[in-house]
């Protein structure tokens, strides 16, 4: 189908070209006589060498009047400057068309402008006028060029010209603009870097830029002018991670090696301690059991989480198609992320294995790197890595270096049969490579030494001498390692001798007979004859060993050598070498007993034929660990140029706080509401908070755990204490606020500042306990969150055990608050799942946040928590039957939760059924009485449908009195009166405070606030109750809590 | 006296690092040019500076035959002496191919790609990823190949202004700017016969004077306002084989990769939506940025915005655990004499799971080793040609009829006195198997959203051999 569409176009185009060759035919004779001979010049070809005579032409062509000519002209003219010849005599006469409105032509002469300006400052100067035009143009993509011509052009004398357009541009309107004047940064920075501190203040800026055009070139910006400003990128540290996905891709990898590096310098590391050390075990472990020691040590750490929300935003550009950002994803998680996760970056960076060949390269050399460290990340994928015979030379010995790193007891077989097929391989380079490789997986694996031994010595029958040299030199290296079983190995490759030409192998051979003489008593002197013969035709290193060889055998075996020895020695002092010169100078001094040789004559023998250690074979890969992966410098494997070296993880986390953006929001908009900033700031907040839970749980650690799992029952009747002591200092709260105080605005001031203070810990709450809400609906299970905060505040400040007995003692003030309700008031039904009194609402009651907190506190000392009902009593009680109510049925009953609408307010919830056979319409709430009571009403309900059921809830501000709520209950069509009456403990909020608070706050309660009349009752119920009996007979609480009780 | 203080400040700069000089450094820079040797005085300082900062500094185009024909400065003009380094490279490297994509010379880095028979080389100086860089360089190739049809000395040079257009486009000060093509496309229109003599007669250009709003958009990849007649959306899923099959005809390693290229002409701004019968298949997943990754995350659906045009709208590879059915099999046998310095070689093809379709444009391509002259063969099916310099023998075999099982068999002459070889060259097959993706993926639906008009919507599969080859 596709190769249908193309071969339409082919018959488009070629009827297209038809007709442009007779329309040309047709213009040829009008054209003026330059333009011929430009054509003709043109097709003379543009290699040819332009001399005087084509560039006067051009001149002439340029100042002409005719646009076209002009353009012919300095199409011609960047011809010249591709092909990289002179054209800087043409400067005036270019510089003059800047102003053209042809925009070709116009942006030609820019090319030029950039390439000679800085040849000819003065001419290039007269330009200038131009762009500062441009710059104030409607047109956005004309001052987008103007800014980058003029900040291309380096001429010293404009640099404050420079600067302003930069500042302008970095406040336009058009993003392209700003992301244009960010380019800009970097230019004249390198103009004239003594204005940097005006251009981090651009920066500055600019990183605050919620656009993702912007955001790529301003962090390239900051990585050139101010690598070291980490300060400036807290505040937009998040915004970054979440711009992320949207960015360009070059931006993406610019911005995620950025944020590799701050990350590294601003959170601890995920890994466990002294990982550094102990890389080199690691190569030989398994990496499963180095998981398990992994998980095992990281109980205690918790990821900061903005460190984690680093990792979470970069993990879909591992799907990216552009194979820079899959490398740069793929080394941000090398670096930062925890060792089990690094794995998910496995399969993409095996999926660049299919790109191009330079992709391929680099992925590899990366790969490898990777694999020394943890070769269980890429061994599943260990076919992968097999050799083509078409791959290109450097790719195929990349890919043994990995086959040969991911070598372990259970694949080895596989790989040596693969390695079996590239020994044989044309390619004489990676032959050679490949029984290096042997060698390293015969010392890396012992099960497989002797295996890979003896195949390296049936190598050396091989017709080929790199593959033999190769295996020689392997061998030698084998051998070393365990020297004791091979002396036929040792006896077969003296036999090959004469065979071998490459003289690193002859050499090798020779300083095993030499090292193992004694194993070869035979051949060894028979060997040292030859080499006496055809001394001087080898090598250097050859005749090195062969001095060497002598030497010991001369040692060992001196009644047949004496001669051979001296002879060589002879032969050596008068080389060409001087090397071997004084080689062959020490060892006579060392070996040969005369008066002049000093003491070191007696060690001669320790000296020459200590044991010496077996090399080691390792990756060549291994010292490019230093190196940030994906790096220039890692590719090299030296430092590149401006290569910063990615900071060890700090010990202890710098502030975290900086990264809250709460108080400098870059946005200038100031919400104008309270409670719209407020909700603002929860969100913006959350982060932070958690933080802040995290730095308290790394530093208290068990601490915090330990109050948290104290003691279930202490939690639970804390916060029952805590209900009971708000009963009075709330009351009196709720008192005070609206009959002195009144002033609203005040009161929620205060609330805000509470509420910030309180909020950290409140959230903690919620982490460590991980639960959430109970079983209420949303609105009520915010509520309890927010009381519950009090709770993990209470532990971590004073948990002694007085409070204890207060808590008690107040468990059965509860209690009988309770007992009191069901005398004087209505039954309450328990709608929570929640029993009373067990150590599940210890748990529940700190798990939720409390943004609300404060609301029914407004006056109280900070000290005061309020607390969440440790359970929900809920009795519904009758609003409007549905006989009266033609049809629509209503109940409420008191969720005992603060309210959300206003903190003097009492929340209600309704439930209203639908009885009748027809749909109710707009029900809502009407007229209330008295006058002025203040009722928060649910949403009109626009309809319900026949027996529907549905629940709102509504707030009331009861004034604190048992004065009942009238108000009217509204259909479509109808108005029924309704009443509401509290009873006195519904209009109670519970909270915590000190003893001394408590006992401050009771002072505070006078005459009017006295409420005494059912509470006697519930005195005598509670003192029947056999519990709070008991709790009111220890000590002098029961003195505090009667005080309350009689208020 | 001046030269003195060059010697100074070049000591200072390798000792000090980048510190601030109080007095200023002169250096001298020759420009060789035709017209002989131009010298500039130019402060110290900035020469120092200039090396702190930019990512790609140059590029260079190089011919086959070793020759620069196109230079590209962002920043100063780095003489082309530095391509030298590269050339040296070159010489020892047996092939092309050869060339290490990263190269280290005294001053400067060079990251080179190899497209089409030329040689991209950019030349940076400072710490960069080389992978930016070198997909950087892919783009510009693609570019050109998108602008120009084909990517190649020739037509560059006939577009030679067109083209550096694009670079100044692509690049600012060695960051890249607009790299979308259809962005490019609306900054520079490509070359067209019918506009380009237009344009001679009216005096109008190809480039375009506004900013394209797709540039600062969310989806730069789409320009607004297209207008279609005919609207059409098709798919085409192309799947490759990667496998190496040993000389047992054993699989040692077998792989799907799998590409969707898209072709899409449609009206304003669709939103389409592409679902699989299977997405279960699909193991590993890149996307065209225009594919909403949480969608997929989610549903396994891609959703997605496309560009105008032909584009490829993702890459997969097919997971592991499936078994790769390996469409034909090879017998062959190929064995060089200790006398006589000749060889003899038996090659026959034949289907092996072909789920009933029938194979076509099959090929074999045969490395030889470098000691094989010539090769005296006879095919039953096809022809075969020898390239004598690159001793590379390529069989086309087209159409497999499983019925007539095509065989090259001859003999092979070999230099006298060279050891005969010790490998077998390997074979490397090419083949297309129309109307079938080999793992079984199935394109379930295309739902287009946002746009109300009539598609004519098509999916094709097709399966290829990647990477197939079969050791000898």
């Amino acid at each position: 189908m596709v190769s249908c569409r193309c071969a339409e176009t082919v018959l488009n185009m070629r009827s297209a070209l038809v007709s442009a060759e007779t329309l040309q035919l047709t213009l040829k004779p009008e054209a003026p006589r330059l333009e011929e001979q430009a054509l003709t010049l043109q097709s003379s070809g543009w290699d040819k060498e332009t001399g005087k005579h084509g560039n006067e032409d051009l001149k002439e062509m340029l100042e002409s009047n005719k646009e076209s000519l002009k353009l012919e002209a300095m199409k011609r003219v960047v011809g010249l400057i591709a092909k990289g010849k002179n054209a800087s005599e043409l400067f005036p006469a270019v510089v003059k068309n800047v102003a053209s409105k042809n925009i070709e032509l116009k942006k030609l002469v820019y090319v030029y402008l950039v390439r000679y300006a800085e040849e000819q400052q003065d001419l290039a100067l007269l330009s200038i006028s131009t762009f500062q035009r441009a710059l104030k143009d409607p047109n956005q993509l004309i001052r987008a060029s103007a800014l980058r011509v003029l900040s291309s052009i380096r001429v010293p004398i404009i640099v404050p010209i420079m600067m302003l357009a930069i500042k302008e541009a970095a406040a336009d309107l058009s993003p392209y603009v700003r992301k244009t004047s960010a380019h800009a940064i970097q230019k004249l920075y390198s103009l004239d870097p003594d204005q940097k501190e005006q251009l981090i203040e651009v920066i500055e800026k600019l990183l605050k830029d919620k656009s993702t055009l912007v955001a790529g070139s301003v962090v390239m910006a900051f990585e050139e002018v101010c690598p070291d400003r980490i300060d400036l990128i807290h505040k937009n540290y998040r915004k970054l991670c979440n711009l992320l996905v949207d960015v360009e891709e070059w931006g993406q990898v610019v911005i995620i090696s950025m944020l590799t590096r701050y990350a590294r310098t601003q959170f601890t590391s995920p890994w466990k301690e002294g990982f550094m050390f102990d890389d080199n075990e690691k190569t030989f472990y398994d990496s499963d059991a180095e998981e398990k020691k992994d998980q095992e040590e990281t109980k205690p750490y918790t990821m900061d989480p903005d460190h984690r929300l680093l990792l979470r935003n970069t993990k879909p550009l591992l799907q990216s198609r552009n194979t820079a950002v899959v490398m740069a994803v793929a080394q941000l998680y090398w670096h930062l992320a925890p060792k089990q996760e690094v794995c998910i970056v496995t399969k993409s960076l095996v999926r660049l294995l299919r790109s191009h060949r330079e992709v391929q390269f680099i992925v590899l050399q990366n790969i490898a790197t990777m694999t020394i460290q943890r070769k269980g990340m890429f061994e599943p994928y260990m076919k992968s890595f097999y050799v083509r015979s078409t791959d290109a030379t450097h790719i195929k010995t990349l890919k043994l270096e990995i086959l040969t790193n991911l070598a372990n007891e259970a694949n080895i077989s596989t790989i040596l049969r693969e390695f079996q097929t590239y020994v044989k391989s044309q390619d004489k380079e990676f032959a050679a490579a490949t029984i290096q490789a042997i060698g390293r997986c015969a010392t890396n694996i012992s099960e497989v030494t002797d295996t890979c031994l003896n195949g390296l010595v049936l190598l050396l029958s091989n017709r080929d001498e790199t593959v033999v040299a190769e295996s020689v030199v392997v061998i030698k290296k084998l051998l070393q390692t365990q020297p004791t079983q091979h002396s036929d190995i040792i006896r077969h490759m003296a036999k090959l001798f004469d065979s071998i030409t490459v003289s690193m192998a002859r050499a090798s051979i020779l300083w095993l007979i030499g090292e193992y003489c004694e194993r070869v008593p035979k051949i060894a002197p028979d060997v040292l004859r030859k080499m006496a013969k055809s001394f001087t035709a080898e090598d250097d290193i050859v005749k090195l060993q062969t001095v060497n060889l002598a030497a010991k055998l001369y040692l060992t075996n001196s009644k047949q050598t004496k001669l051979l020895t001296q002879y060589i020695l002879n032969l050596g002092k008068y080389d060409q070498n001087y090397d071997i010169r004084d080689r062959t100078r020490f060892i006579r001094q060392l070996i040969v007993p005369s008066e002049k040789s000093g003491a070191l004559n007696k060690y001669a023998r320790r000296i020459l034929l200590a044991s010496k250690p077996a090399p080691v074979l390792e990756s060549a890969f291994k010292d490019r660990e230093r190196f940030q992966l994906g790096s220039l410098s890692h590719s090299l494997n030296s430092k590149a140029n401006g290569y910063h070296e990615l900071s060890d993880w700090p010990a202890v986390a710098p502030d975290q706080s900086v990264r809250n953006v709460d108080v400098i929001e870059p946005v200038k908009e100031r919400a104008p509401a309270l409670g719209k900033t407020r909700k603002n700031k929860s969100q913006d907040k959350f982060y932070s908070d958690e933080e802040d839970e995290n730095e308290e749980e790394e530093e208290e650690g068990s601490e915090s755990s330990e109050s948290s799992s104290s003691s279930s029952e202490e939690s639970c009747s804390e916060s029952e204490e805590e209900e009971e002591s708000e009963k009075s200092s709330g009351d009196s709260g709720k008192n005070s606020s609206s009959s002195e105080e009144s002033d609203d605005s005040e009161q929620e001031e205060k609330k805000k500042a509470k509420q910030k203070k309180s909020k950290a810990s409140a959230d903690s709450g919620s982490d460590e306990n991980g639960n959430g809400p109970v079983g209420h609906d949303s609105c009520s299970s915010a509520e309890s969150s927010s009381e519950s905060g009090s709770d993990s505040e209470d532990d971590s400040a004073d948990s002694p055990p007085p409070q204890k007995k207060n808590a008690n003692k107040s468990q059965s003030k509860v209690v009988m608050d309770n007992s009191k309700n069901q005398v004087s008031l209505l039954d309450l039904d328990d709608f929570s799942p929640v029993p009373v009194n067990t150590s599940q609402s210890s748990v529940l009651s700190p798990s939720l946040m409390s943004d609300l907190e404060g609301l029914s506190l407004s006056n109280m000392s900070p000290t005061l928590q309020v607390t969440s009902p440790t359970f929900s009593p809920v009795k519904t009680h009758e609003l409007l039957h549905h006989m009266s109510g033609k049809g629509l049925s209503a109940t409420y009953h008191f969720p005992r939760q603060p309210c959300l609408y206003q903190p003097s307010m009492v929340s209600v919830q309704l439930t209203l059924t639908n009885h009748s056979d027809q749909i109710l319409e707009e029900i809502h709430v009407g007229e209330r009485s008295p006058a002025g009571l203040s009722i928060h009403c649910f949403n009109t309900i626009e309809r319900l449908q026949p027996e529907a059921s549905v629940t709102v809830s509504m707030g009331i501000d009861f004034s604190d009195s048992t004065q009942a709520a009238n108000f009217q209950l509204c259909t479509k069509e109808d108005q029924f009166n309704v009443s509401i009456q509290p009873g006195v403990g519904e209009l109670l909020t519970p909270c915590t405070m000190t003893q001394q608070d408590f006992s401050k706050e009771q002072g505070k309660l006078m005459g009017m606030n006295e409420t005494s009349a059912t509470l006697s009752v519930s005195t005598a119920i509670s003192s029947a109750h056999a519990v709070s009996n008991q709790v009111l007979s220890v000590a002098n609480v029961g003195v505090v809590s009667s005080g309350s009780v009689s208020r | 006296m001046l030269y003195i203080k060059t010697v100074g400040a070049i000591f200072f700069r390798f000792t000090y690092g980048l510190t601030l000089y109080d007095g200023i450094y002169f250096c001298l820079r020759v420009h060789r040019s035709a017209g002989g040797s131009s010298v500039a005085l130019l402060p110290f300082w900035r020469q120092c500076w200039q090396s702190a900062a930019e990512m790609i500094h140059s590029l260079f185009l190089i011919n086959p035959t070793g020759d620069v024909f196109l230079e590209k400065h962002w920043k100063s003009v780095i003489s082309r002496s530095v391509c030298d380094y590269f050339f040296e490279a070159r010489e020892k490297a047996v092939t092309p191919e050869n060339v290490a994509p990263v190269l280290q010379t005294p001053h400067h880095y060079l990251i080179s790609i190899y497209r089409g028979k030329l040689f991209f080389l950019s030349v940076v100086q400072t710490e960069v990823s080389p992978l930016f860089v070198i997909e950087f360089l892919h783009r510009v190739a693609d570019t050109f190949q998108d602008y120009f049809g084909e990517c190649s000395e020739t037509i560059i040079n006939d577009n030679m202004v067109v083209v550096y257009e694009l670079l100044e486009e692509m690049l600012d000060n060695g960051f890249p700017l607009a790299t979308e093509s259809s962005v490019l496309k609306e900054l520079i229109k490509p070359p067209n016969i019918l506009r380009s003599v237009v344009n001679t007669l009216t005096g109008g250009s190809n480039v375009g004077s506004s900013l394209p709003t797709s540039h600062l958009s969310t989806i730069p990849w789409r320009r607004n306002g297209v207008k279609y007649t005919h609207n059409e959306a098709y798919f085409d899923v192309i799947e490759e084989i990667d496998a190496i099959v040993d000389k047992s005809g054993m699989t040692v390693f077998a792989e799907i990769q799998g590409v969707v290229e898209a072709c899409v002409r449609l009206s304003g701004m669709p939103d389409l939506t592409l679902s699989f019968v299977n997405p279960r298949l699909l193991d590993d997943v890149s996307f065209h940025p225009c594919v909403r990754f949480k969608r997929w995350e989610s549903e396994r659906v891609l959703s997605f915005i496309p560009p105008d045009g032909n584009f490829t709208l993702m890459t997969y590879h097919v997971s592991s655990q499936n078994l790769v059915s390996i469409p034909v099999y090879v017998k062959q046998n190929i064995s060089f004499f200790d006398s006589g310095s000749s060889g003899r070689m038996d090659i026959t093809v034949g289907p092996k799971q072909t789920m009933g379709k029938t194979v076509e444009g099959l090929s074999v391509t045969i490395h030889m080793p470098k000691s094989v002259l010539t090769v005296d063969l006879t095919a039953t099916q096809g022809n075969y040609t020898y390239d004598l310099t690159a001793k590379v023998l390529v069989w086309d075999i087209g159409k497999l009829n499983p019925q007539k099982l095509p065989t090259l068999q001859g003999s092979l002459s070999i230099q006298a006195g060279v050891p005969k070889p010790v490998e077998n060259p390997s074979l490397n097959i090419d083949l297309k198997i129309e109307q079938l993706a080999i793992s079984g993926i199935k394109v379930s639906r295309l739902d287009l959203f946002g746009e109300k008009y009539k598609t004519f919507k098509g999916v094709k599969y097709v399966t290829k051999a990647g990477n197939f080859q079969v050791r000898t």
